[in-house]
């Protein structure tokens, strides 16, 4: 009786005096950080993506604290929290939200295994970043996507997958936060973090070639080969800029008329979630997603 | 032509992880005849169940509970495994004792890491010191050489701890002349007796480039040392050649701290690493509770790799010429 | 015997075409002069569409210091300036010259007589430099990096020797080995001009023993050539690697980057472009042409050839017997550090030293396993790195760790990968995070200022 009595004081004083301890030095060396972050990190959705472009959500609530105290909220955006997270930020800091147009990734290739013909074989570390090394890759076009899924291992939210029969990426637009991981990852830069446009909408040149049309048409059915018509048929917006052999259109300039997407010969231009139209006389086959609801699935169209 | 691209190197020198396991076993063999030889049929129930359950439970863990589809069993380290624990049982182990051995050795002490290449601390000894602290009566009851029936004898382990707890120097005359513990006419586990079998199979490793010499020279230097410098303070202690040819430090030295996986990858390192670990097994061996120490030292040692990986880098090539 | 003191494998040697004489290679009907031949900026084309070019007319000039011009090797017309896939595999501006004929300029000397440097008591150092240069001689041995440059040393800095690069320990090749066999004295003689360029007295001719013959011939000429030695050495991969080369001749090592072989005191050339530096300084020859060794197992007739620069692999493959049914991979180069080739329509460049066609069966690497941690890598990198250690860094995107770990030092010679039991692809990873390390030293440099 009497060792379990002195077992039990002993270890009890022990913790006692370390609870002390303890007290006093989390108030003597205590890191006075401003409360606000604290509350503002605490309706960020904790992913610690860095799509904000800060280090971690902490990061990126302390940078908020620092503009409120500035001025304005803006250019602070978290993509994964989105607007309902930034509306709630600026609530806490007592600022007025700043409206954002939401972003999506775009993979900007259409070079399927059926319109790009693989003419080697490669064998070794599956990786983009390796295979870019030996030169063009396994196919003809040196722009291309290479199909090893290193922007699928990047990505934190499940958002990007390989399609095993087109060999390449598809994004998946509901889980896609657009923070960049995909578009970073890929050693070619064919992904763009883009507008995600009115009602999910946007039309995009999904080609990255950039060289002379006759090379780009020998190595891809789906490529841009700088023809230019599609420039002209935007006069009026002047939306679409022709360098290097290459069409891109600017999303903040684009109205949603889809003329370039009828007039590229090739069909490299596409429009993501439009409803169906007439289908015209053969177009060449394109990647499909099926993921995203409130779509109307044409057979021979992307969405 | 549809041609293959891929960057350089275009070959390769042909090794193999299976060349280099079931080398090991090849090197095995011999200690393998001696172990059916000193102990029958029971060292062949031994170690067949070992390695069979061993190979077992890799496979299916891999497959049921890991979910992988590649086959791993065939690169031959479950079945190295199995041998290695075998020859650290006693020859009249339980199968049901043994079988409980390969699940740990295999499941906590390989699995659990990931599978091969990933694990800490050495599978086999990780089954064999469990079963050690769990069964630790039938873990230290070993038979008779020869033995057709059920007598149990006592090894030379036992006799020299025998010899420093009382404190008499006689009882050392007990233990069995140097060449019957060279060839392995002792009692003991499966693959440690024979020190004769268990060198010449170092020496096919050492011409095979399986292992280098800096392990097992540097663990049996170390414990001759020692060995030699105890004996001389106090004639309890046995004389080094009795010393390493005893217990499981031959095994130890050439097959169980060898294994590349939970080693030091540099040639000093594993100079560190042998010395540490002699020094441990001579410390257990002599002052700790149980009579074989080796286990626990390579254990314990293990444990140290990392640090050792990252503190003894290889020379650099031009490191001189910066210094000066 | 010498060699080099760390690391290292024995790669099987597979020199089918050793007992091969060099023949000439016959014109091609089109020559591709790529203006990316060497190290540094790319030639600039100074002809035009419709041009009529003579054997040794110049195609385009250096585009800076460290760049090279580029020669015609064809008589002919110009046929156009246009991007096309080079040996790199990449689309590059090459110029396309239309063969008609074999007419050569009139100031390059064809005949055969041997010209010592005593005979040209007018070349001092300067001299033979600026004729290496505007010939447009660049590292034969595969680096192509421009020589003139290599012949500068920077201020601050002295050469002490030449050491001539005459291992050739990539398994297959035997160009260098059979020049060294039927051009000795036109060698010595480069190695003289090159001794004379830098102003050292003592040359070095380092050459793997599995060519005794060579051995053999180059010892009993140099002795009419004070001050230049040959050095038999073990044969053993990477023993022709710059750095290795001079560890083993003068035991010296140099050390980690920006260290570069003049910071210890030695110039190394290769042995071919010895043998292009006689025939520039002495004969008024530019870069034109060079030995291959076309070779492979299933090849029929593996060869040495004298091609013309600019001549599309597919013609010397067909030389030799035709591209083999059972063809799995062409590599321009060695099979350790050579490059895998997507078509052999690529043209011959300044640095092509072998065409190797490997069959399906070697062509095919084997599936990769877990690292063991066997530590064999370790013991078989020549610069005593750990590539299971950097391939792991790399991969896990671990850069400053990578760089603290000594990974631009890496020479990529994949002994590490030849030797790995598991099969993984240890130098493809490391190449990832060295090209990103040297980005991120880069940067940090640029940043700097």
């Amino acid at each position: 009786m009497n060792v379990i009595l002195i077992a039990v004081i002993v270890l009890g004083v022990i913790g006692l005096v370390s609870a002390l301890v303890l007290y006093f030095i989390s108030h003597k060396f205590a890191v006075h950080e401003d409360p606000r972050i604290a509350q503002v990190s605490e309706v960020l959705p904790q992913a610690n993506c860095g799509g904000c472009g800060y280090p971690g959500c902490s990061g990126f609530a302390a940078a908020c604290v620092k503009a409120a105290d500035a001025g304005s909220l803006e250019g602070k955006l978290c993509p994964v929290g989105g607007q309902p997270v930034m509306e709630q930020v600026a609530g806490i800091l007592g600022m007025a939200a700043v409206a954002s147009a939401p972003k999506v990734a775009v993979v900007r290739c259409n070079g399927t295994c059926e319109n790009r013909p693989r003419n080697a074989e490669f064998d070794g570390a599956v990786s983009c970043r390796v295979k870019n090394m030996t030169g063009m890759g396994d196919t003809g076009c040196p722009y291309g996507c290479l199909g090893c899924g290193d922007c699928v291992s990047k990505c934190q939210f499940g958002a990007i997958s390989m399609d095993a029969e087109t060999g390449l990426p598809v994004v998946d637009e509901e889980k896609c936060t657009a923070c960049g991981a995909c578009a970073k990852a890929c050693p070619r830069g064919i992904i763009e973090i883009r507008l995600k446009g009115p009602k999910g909408r946007r039309v995009v040149v999904l080609c990255n070639n950039k060289d002379k049309g006759a090379i780009a048409n020998k190595a891809c059915k789906a490529s841009c080969i700088g023809c230019g018509k599609c420039v002209k048929t935007c006069e009026k917006f002047q939306a679409i800029t022709l360098e290097n052999n290459l069409a891109y259109i600017d999303a903040e300039k684009c109205k949603m008329c889809r003329k370039c997407e009828e007039a590229c010969p090739k069909g490299a231009i596409h429009g993501f979630n439009f409803p169906p139209r007439k289908p015209k006389a053969e177009e060449p086959a394109v990647q499909s997603t099926d993921n995203t609801p409130n779509q109307n699935v044409e057979p021979s169209k992307a969405e | 032509m549809k041609p293959i691209i891929s960057l350089s190197p275009h070959v390769h020198g042909g090794d193999s992880v299976q060349k280099n396991m079931y080398g090991v076993c090849i090197a095995l063999l011999p200690a393998l005849v001696a172990s059916l030889w000193f102990f029958g049929v029971g060292a062949a129930i031994v170690l067949a169940t070992s390695v069979a359950a061993c190979v077992f439970f890799e496979w299916a863990i891999t497959r049921f509970i890991l979910g992988r589809n590649t086959l791993t069993v065939c690169d031959g380290s479950a079945v190295l495994t199995g041998i290695l624990l075998g020859f650290n049982l006693p020859g009249n182990l339980p199968v049901w004792i043994i079988i409980i051995g390969a699940l740990i050795a295999i499941g906590v002490g390989k699995m659990t890491f990931g599978g091969l290449g990933q694990n800490p601390f050495n599978p086999a000894l990780v089954g064999r010191v469990f079963l050690l602290i769990s069964f630790p009566v039938q873990m230290t009851t070993w038979p008779a050489v020869n033995a057709t029936d059920a007598t149990t004898a006592a090894t030379p382990l036992s006799i020299m701890q025998e010899a420093i707890t009382s404190g008499d120097a006689s009882v050392l005359s007990k233990l069995p002349s140097l060449q019957d513990m060279f060839l392995g006419a002792t009692g003991g586990s499966l693959g440690e007796v024979s020190a004769l079998c268990l060198l010449v199979g170092c020496l096919f490793m050492l011409w095979r480039k399986i292992i280098t010499w800096h392990i097992p020279v540097s663990i049996l230097g170390t414990v001759a040392v020692l060995s030699a410098i105890l004996h001389a303070s106090n004639p309890v202690y046995a004389v080094p050649t009795q010393v390493l040819c005893s217990g499981g430090l031959m095994l130890g030295a050439c097959y169980m701290a060898t294994d590349y996986v939970t080693s030091p990858m540099t040639g000093k390192g594993q100079l560190i690493y042998g010395v540490c670990i002699g020094f441990l097994t001579v410390i257990i061996r002599n002052w700790g509770a149980y009579p074989e120490g080796m286990s626990f030292a390579i254990l314990i040692m293990n444990a140290f790799t990392p640090l050792i990986n990252t503190y003894c880098k290889p020379k650099r090539f031009g490191e001189e010429a910066v210094k000066k | 015997m010498k060699s080099f003191h760390i690391g290292g494998v024995h790669p099987a040697e597979n020199k089918l075409s050793a007992g091969s004489p060099i023949r000439e290679a016959a014109l091609p009907r089109q020559a591709v002069f790529s203006m990316f031949q060497h190290i540094g900026a790319p030639a600039k084309p100074v002809v035009q569409k419709g041009d009529t070019v003579k054997v040794g007319t110049l195609l385009a000039e250096a585009g800076g210091f460290v760049s090279a011009p580029v020669y015609s090797s064809v008589s002919g017309k110009v046929n156009k300036i246009d991007s096309v896939v080079d040996a790199s595999g990449t689309r590059r501006m090459a110029v396309i010259v239309d063969v008609e004929g074999d007419e050569w300029e009139e100031t390059i000397d064809r005949s055969k007589s041997l010209v010592r440097l005593s005979d040209r008591p007018d070349l001092d150092s300067k001299t033979i430099v600026e004729k290496i240069k505007n010939a447009g001689i660049v590292g034969m041995g595969g680096a192509t990096f421009p020589c003139h440059v290599k012949l500068t040393p920077p201020p601050g800095s002295k050469a002490e020797c030449v050491i001539i690069n005459a291992v050739e320990c990539e398994p297959y090749l035997t160009a260098d080995h059979r020049l060294m066999l039927e051009h000795p004295e036109e060698i010595l003689v480069g190695v003289d001009l090159i001794m004379k360029a830098v102003n050292v007295t003592k040359g070095y001719i380092g050459i793997e023993n599995n060519k005794p013959d060579a051995i053999r011939l180059m010892t009993e000429k140099a002795k009419q050539y004070p001050g230049i030695e040959v050095v038999p050495l073990k044969v053993k991969y990477p023993q022709g690697g710059e750095k290795q080369l001079i560890d083993a001749v003068i035991g010296r090592q140099v050390p980690a980057p920006p260290a570069i072989p003049i910071n210890v005191g030695a110039v190394v050339q290769n042995v071919g472009t010895a043998y292009a530096i006689y025939e520039a300084v002495m004969k008024n020859k530019p870069l034109i042409d060079r030995v291959i060794t076309v070779t492979g197992k299933s090849v029929r007739n593996p060869s040495n050839l004298l091609a013309r620069l600019g001549t599309p692999f597919q013609q010397l493959i067909d030389e030799c017997g035709g591209l083999p049914e059972d063809t799995g991979k062409v590599i321009g180069g060695g099979p350790m550090m050579g490059k895998a080739l997507l078509s052999l329509d690529v043209p011959m460049t300044k640095g092509s030293s072998g065409l190797l066609i490997m069959n399906k069966k070697e062509a095919r690497r084997a599936e990769p396993q877990p690292c063991i941690r066997c530590a064999k890598c370790v013991s078989a990198c020549p610069m005593g790195l750990e590539p299971y250690l950097l391939s792991k860094l790399a991969s896990m995107e671990e850069w400053e760790t990578a760089e603290k770990n000594d990974i631009v030092s890496c020479i990529e010679c994949g002994s590490c990968q030849f030797t790995c039991p598991s099969n993984r692809p240890l130098l493809d990873m490391i190449r990832v995070g060295k090209t990103t390390v040297m980005g991120i030293i880069r940067n940090r440099a640029a940043a700097k200022k």
